[in-house]
């Protein structure tokens, strides 16, 4: 266990100081991610709240672009069994980002202003 | 290089989407930017993938999108809820999907290097699992509630925190050893932390559970693009994230609660027998033709809708009746308080459906004052949302929670299916004020009834 435990320590300073300008450091996502939760938080708080129920179905419809991951997963050639589940992620997002787009359409299509 | 130019057009799309939201006028912009993202991205991986698996890719993209479509178009406005529930749930199945097959073929994601997958990767491939998990279990048990399969279970607080824990002690056994059993392990505890964290709460608590889900899907989308190194999963499920958690924030202000609260308290999981508080007091009761003879003699009429509206679908012969007073000059409004309905904007959209114009529908802060110039307050299968006991009793539970000040009006027509106590089953003082009278009954045929006296 403690010999784990020193390979574990040693991989994860390895991961913290990899330097040159060719290393990922593992900050660049953290940053990327950070900066997007203001976008978000920023965003959002100008929905008006009238909206806040296609607001829920359009955010969950774009979620859905995990299907990018999906589909890396689905034509890969390692593992036959990665290649079953990448398929299957593929339809249960298609679903999700077909219907999320759907039903959203429908919500907004009925919101009309006074005649 | 151009697939990356295309993730972030396809980005930026996104936050164009979100941006269209902002206002109804531009709302239909904003889907389409989301679809054109969606595409552009959906294109950018086939080219990245630079795969020929063409017709396979394509295939399950059209078995999807014809469920997806086909549940969108039938499903109907008062079960919204449970369909977003269900596609939350989807959203994270795929995201344990995509971890699993990253965890099998590390070769995959590029994530292997010399010395094993590296420690980062162990973590955030175990944390988009772990979160996928949560928020696939969690969705299945709110939309078996949303569509009342299931009422819900106590889950003491210990277990919840038991098994947190032992997510933790999973995940950093996972990524020391690297073993397989344990990431497998590490999500089935984590598929049973996403249903106990959800089967306590309540009914009315529901805006916050599908705005809290959505949050988590969101989450997982991060944690999947963390996993296999893409800025466009981890912008999207950051924006998503942001998104969904802004809501439950907006939700638990609407109720004065805290998300704590709302997760963990669970003495308010009521039971519906022990709804039978004030049966033994007194109230006025009314017929239709009465309520029809009260609301011709208005000269404003404010309209609060509730869940019980959903439930009857009594919108659209609210509808009519409004038309039927505005055509006598009557003025008409709807107020909607932030948590009625079962996720957040339900009335609106209920309302919409009915072709209610959205220059009519007001939120709490906007029309809170006029109700004391008001002279009908017509209140549909609503009831802790206007209870008075919010402002004056600090001894009830929902004290402090901000309502539409139903009571300053002239008289309250409050169509109610029984006499029994909401969600927070409390009594409402309102019941028996004497400018209350009860419609009980079901609030659509009683709706109706009404428009046909005003008819005659």
């Amino acid at each position: 266990m403690k010999c784990v435990f020193h390979g574990f320590m040693n991989n994860f300073l390895y991961d913290l100081c990899a330097k040159g300008p060719a290393s990922n450091d593992g900050l660049h996502g953290v940053t990327v991610f950070v900066l997007a939760c203001f976008i978000g938080y920023y965003l959002v708080w100008n929905v008006t709240p009238a909206l806040h129920a296609p607001l829920i179905s359009v955010t969950n419809a774009i979620s859905s672009v995990i299907i990018v991951g999906a589909i890396f997963a689905a034509v890969q050639s390692f593992y036959a069994h990665a290649r079953i589940f990448g398929f299957v992620a593929v339809a249960l997002t298609a679903v999700n980002i077909f219907g999320g787009f759907t039903i959203t359409h429908r919500m907004l299509s009925m919101f009309r202003r006074n005649k | 290089m151009i697939v990356n130019s295309l993730y972030l057009i396809a980005a930026i799309c996104f936050i164009f989407s979100l941006r269209g939201l902002s206002k109804a006028e531009s709302a239909r912009k904003g889907n389409l930017y989301g679809i054109f993202g969606m595409a552009t991205a959906c294109v950018a991986a086939y080219f990245a993938a630079s795969t020929t698996d063409f017709w396979f890719i394509l295939a399950a993209i059209v078995v999807g999108g014809v469920i997806g479509v086909f549940i969108a178009r039938v499903v109907s406005m008062t079960a919204l809820p449970q369909m977003v529930a269900g596609f939350h749930s989807l959203v994270g199945l795929a995201a344990m999907l995509i971890s699993f097959s990253a965890c099998f073929a590390p070769e995959l994601f590029r994530t292997s290097t010399s010395s094993g997958i590296k420690i980062m990767s162990l973590l955030e491939m175990g944390l988009g699992s772990t979160i996928g998990a949560i928020t696939f279990l969690g969705s299945i048990v709110a939309f078996l509630k949303l569509q009342g399969i299931y009422n819900g279970n106590h889950v003491p607080l210990s277990l919840n925190a038991l098994l947190a824990s032992s997510i933790c002690c999973l995940l950093l056994y996972f990524m020391l050893t690297e073993s397989e059993e344990a990431f497998l392990l590490l999500a089935a505890v984590s598929l049973l932390f996403g249903a106990t964290l959800i089967a306590p709460i309540g009914g009315a608590d529901m805006p916050v559970v599908v705005s809290m889900l959505n949050s988590y899907s969101g989450w997982a989308t991060s944690g999947i693009g963390f996993t296999i190194n893409n800025d466009l999963l981890i912008i999207t499920g950051a924006l998503v994230g942001a998104s969904g958690a802004i809501l439950s924030y907006i939700m638990c202000k609407g109720m004065n609660r805290s998300l704590w609260n709302v997760l963990f308290t669970q003495g308010q999981l009521k039971s519906s027998d022990a709804s039978t508080l004030g049966e033994s007091r007194a109230f006025k009761g009314g017929a239709p033709e009465d309520a029809a003879f009260i609301l011709k003699n208005a000269n404003s009429v404010i309209v609060i809708p509730g869940y019980g509206m959903a439930t009857s679908k009594a919108q659209y012969a609210l509808k009519e009746l409004g038309d039927l007073l505005k055509k006598d000059g009557i003025s008409v409004k709807y107020a909607i308080h932030p948590v009625a309905g079962r996720m957040p904007g339900h009335m609106n959209v209920l309302l919409a459906e009915a072709d209610v114009p959205y220059d009519d529908v007001f939120e709490l802060e906007e029309i809170n004052r006029d109700f004391a110039s008001c002279d009908v307050v017509y209140i549909v299968g609503a009831n802790d949302v206007v209870n008075p006991a919010a402002k004056n009793d600090p001894s009830c539970s929902i004290y402090g929670m901000p309502i539409l000040e139903a009571e300053k009006a002239k008289i309250i027509l409050f169509l109610k299916r029984s006499m029994g106590t909401g969600y927070a089953g409390i009594d409402n003082e309102l019941f028996y004020a004497p400018n209350t009278m009860m419609l009980l009954g079901d609030a659509k045929k009683t709706t109706e009834d009404i428009i046909k006296a005003m008819r005659e």
